[in-house]
């Protein structure tokens, strides 16, 4: 846990915007694991290796109205950007290593071909170079800390990566109304630890906070561990500076809770993953930090009993309840596989819940807990569990909820799917989709089986869930029994096939499954209005 | 031997992951509003008497009796310390007079009453408390017990029903193992063990579990103080490193210093 942490403080500082994954499995890959993988994909932990988006998806096509990045474009931006580290060339000069990071994911499933990165430092140098890009039909990529779970952030072809890690100052901070503003390159730990000190809250919380930017937030409109309490950024986002490829800057930052004038256009920004403009700051509601939060891990039985669970923590905690994270058995067996850690509870349970109530007053909330807690064990609901007693075991407690994502990319890829379904069939898409693969022949605990487990976790109080396929290595084989398959599942339970992750090149294709003709269509021609030559981030989205 | 009896000592202190903060008059750490919990040494102190209850070792485990000194929301230290495995808790009641409470001979001379009233013949401590980081108390009361002691144990081992116990600490260079009889003094190190979760049913039964309030009158101890904390303050601040744009603010920065 602590390497985790002087990792991440470590690339902040060296303002590397993301591959502390990539370093991590390099670090960190026990005996254990090295043997699991074969003689190739142990050479798959070289960034080169991984495969081009452009060859993984061989019906994308270079829009042949993209115009090619010349040396001329390159001085141009130097001269507009001023500074050296602004500009990372890759077109004049030999700068492959300096450039992977920013042509690559995390997850070492995405991986474009540009050969420029630029870092403008605020939303004028932003506009200037959208206008460039848009008069010569250069297409971009607006990244932020670039932990998209869906390929948003990197570019397929050659667009030019326009990185916001340069533009990261707080601008400013009002205690009374709780209203932040800060630049979209500030990390989403980095404005949380700065209204700490100012004893207020960051309304969203997520796995990738060490890493990710706030205005990438914004822009796939994250979602996370606590949106259950404090609800989504379509609601906590007060306003926005946003540049359209035209070179137009918007000044929506409005600190104003209520602005009933005209259309809200700040929200088109909110979700849309850089397809209409570059957001380029942020003013954002704040609610003040909790004094007492508390945290508890339950083992339960069945999905029926969590389902009881939940409906006993919404009725008893209420106010009070601030996360409901479900886990099942097997995505905590993996946790210990790649982490070590001795599990909190003495048996072994196929569904785990974290309850986590946060609070103005200890007593007041410890009260309430301890007479939900009696009341869920009494009646047989909760089968064991624990209550943290100190900080050191709260972080230690939601470590086994946050540390999934992690400990899977260690184990090897993952096919991750986060959809939105009814309540009471979250957990049944798990298990049909383990008894698809099973059937098939696909799932097994030696190498000669393609999928190493299935497993399913979530926000259950946003009835969202993580369905993630951990496999030894992608196969087109594993992809084929699982997609369509997995959204004609989701379109037949009306959920959503893209609950907080965003489209990206991922599910760009399957938009149709959540959104009907006539929503598409309307779609598109909002993009087209803003974006008439289609530069911002194409390939995505829709 | 007829069977262990186990006096664990405990603190409530501000939580080990939480950064103190000194208050205005530097009299002493803000306590008001800061989240506190057990000392995280006695914490092993706590688990490694129920271990020796499960070990099933030469001698029985008979009575594990946590014990807590201070203000009114010590018995929320006691209620982890039962629910993980002690049997029943003193709460002694000290007022809060914002001195960082009474000190280690205090302590150790209460206890000296406790261990006699209580018929204890094993007492961990942990080595110290976080917040005074004083780590005398388990020395102090072993000298007026006039009992054996061992320190800063990273194993403890009881090898036979006449009470002869092994411990093993680490000591410069290497690890050092100790030989004594009870009635003994052990105080506990990081490495001893590593302290389990309270879990729901336990914490439960903690609540039924007998919590007796007594005051330091009860063993005829006085809150007396040797010592005066005349002021408490911050290390001096770190001066941070700064940040340079580019390879020439790097050179212009180091020529500015004269560094070049």
């Amino acid at each position: 846990m602590s390497g985790t942490r002087n990792i991440t403080a470590a690339l902040r500082r060296a303002r590397v915007p993301r591959p502390r994954f990539a370093i991590r499995t390099v670090q960190s890959i026990t005996p254990l694991t090295t043997r699991t993988f074969s003689a190739s994909s142990t050479r798959n932990s070289d960034s080169r290796q991984i495969k081009f988006t452009s060859d993984a998806y061989p019906n994308l096509k270079r829009n042949p109205n993209f115009a090619e990045i010349s040396a001329e474009d390159v001085t141009h931006f130097k001269e507009l950007l001023g500074s050296q580290s602004a500009v990372i060339d890759g077109v004049t000069t030999d700068a492959t290593d300096d450039i992977e990071p920013f042509n690559s994911d995390w997850m070492r499933k995405y991986r474009g071909h540009t050969r420029l990165v630029l870092k403008p430092q605020n939303a004028q140098e932003v506009s200037k170079v959208l206008k460039y890009c848009n008069e010569r039909k250069l297409a971009v990529v607006p990244q932020g800390g670039n932990t998209g779970l869906v390929g948003g952030s990197v570019p397929v072809f050659d667009e030019i990566v326009i990185n916001t890690s340069r533009m990261n100052q707080i601008r400013s901070f009002d205690a009374a109304s709780g209203v932040l503003v800060a630049d979209a390159g500030v990390i989403l730990e980095t404005a949380d630890q700065y209204l700490a000190e100012r004893e207020h809250l960051f309304p969203l919380d997520l796995g990738a906070k060490g890493s990710c930017h706030i205005g990438g937030n914004v822009s796939t409109n994250a979602g996370g561990l606590r949106l259950l309490r404090y609800g989504s950024l379509h609601g906590s986002v007060l306003g926005l500076e946003a540049v359209l490829p035209d070179g137009t800057i918007v000044d929506a930052l409005s600190t104003l809770r209520k602005n009933n004038t005209g259309y809200d256009l700040k929200q088109l920004f909110i979700g849309s993953e850089g397809t209409i403009g570059l957001v380029t700051a942020v003013s954002i509601q704040c609610p003040p930090r909790p004094k007492a939060v508390n945290v508890a891990y339950f083992g339960l039985e069945s999905f029926e009993q969590v389902q009881q669970a939940y409906l006993a923590a919404k009725g008893q905690l209420s106010e009070i309840l601030s996360a409901f994270e479900l886990m099942d058995g097997r995505s905590q067996k993996l946790v210990i596989e790649s982490t070590g850690n001795k599990h909190p509870l003495e048996g072994e349970y196929p569904f785990y819940c974290l309850v986590e109530t946060s609070g103005s007053n200890a007593e007041h909330d410890m009260a309430k807990l301890e007479s939900f807690l009696e009341s869920v064990m009494g009646d047989g609901i909760v089968a064991d569990g624990v209550l943290a007693q100190d900080e050191t075991q709260f972080q230690a407690l939601w470590r086994w909820r946050e540390g999934i994502t992690e400990s899977l990319s260690h184990l090897g890829g993952t096919y991750k799917y986060d959809v939105s379904i009814p309540l009471a069939d979250l957990y049944l898409l798990v298990e049909d989709c383990k008894a698809r693969l099973t059937e098939k022949g696909l799932v097994g605990d030696d190498d000669s089986f393609p999928v190493r487990a299935v497993v399913g976790y979530g926000h259950m109080g946003d009835s969202n869930l993580h369905l993630n396929v951990a496999v030894r290595q992608y196969s087109k084989e594993v992809e084929k029994a699982i997609e369509p398959w997995v959204y004609e599942w989701i379109q037949k339970r009306q959920g959503s096939i893209s609950a907080e992750h965003g489209l990206g090149v991922a599910k760009r294709e399957f938009i149709g499954y959540s959104q009907n003709e006539t929503m598409v269509k309307l779609m598109k021609q909002l993009k087209n209005l803003y974006d008439p030559n289609g530069i911002m981030n194409p390939y995505k989205y829709i | 031997m007829s069977g262990l009896r186990i006096l664990v000592p405990v603190k409530r202190v501000i939580d080990y992951a939480i950064k103190p903060r000194i208050n205005k008059a530097q009299t002493g750490v803000e306590t008001a509003g800061v989240k506190h919990s057990l000392n995280p040494f006695d914490e092993l102190s706590i688990e490694e008497a129920v271990r020796l209850r499960e070990r099933k070792g030469p001698i029985k485990v008979e009575d594990i009796l946590a014990l807590s000194a201070g203000g009114p929301k010590c018995p929320d230290v006691l209620r982890t310390a039962m629910a993980m495995g002690a049997d029943r808790a003193f709460h002694i009641d000290v007022p809060e007079k914002g001195d960082g409470g009474p000190e280690p001979l205090t302590i150790a001379k209460m206890l000296q009453a406790v261990v006699k009233e209580q018929n204890v013949n094993l007492v961990l401590l942990g080595k110290q408390a976080i917040d005074g980081d004083q780590g005398q108390t388990g020395q102090m009361l072993a000298g007026l017990l006039g009992w054996p002691q061992a320190t800063q144990a990273s194993k403890v081992d009881i090898k036979d029903e006449a009470g002869t116990v092994e411990i093993t600490h680490e000591v410069d260079g290497g690890v050092e193992t100790l030989r004594a009889k009870l009635p003994m003094v052990i105080t506990t190190d990081l490495r001893l063990n590593e302290p389990r979760y309270a879990s729901l049913p336990n914490i439960m039964k903690a609540k039924k579990k007998p919590l007796e309030k007594k005051t330091l009158a009860d063993f005829g101890v006085e809150d007396t103080r040797r010592l005066k904390t005349l002021k408490v303050t911050e290390p001096a601040p770190r001066k941070g490193g700064g940040k340079v744009e580019d390879v020439d603010g790097l050179v212009a920065k180091l020529k500015e210093l004269g560094a070049l």
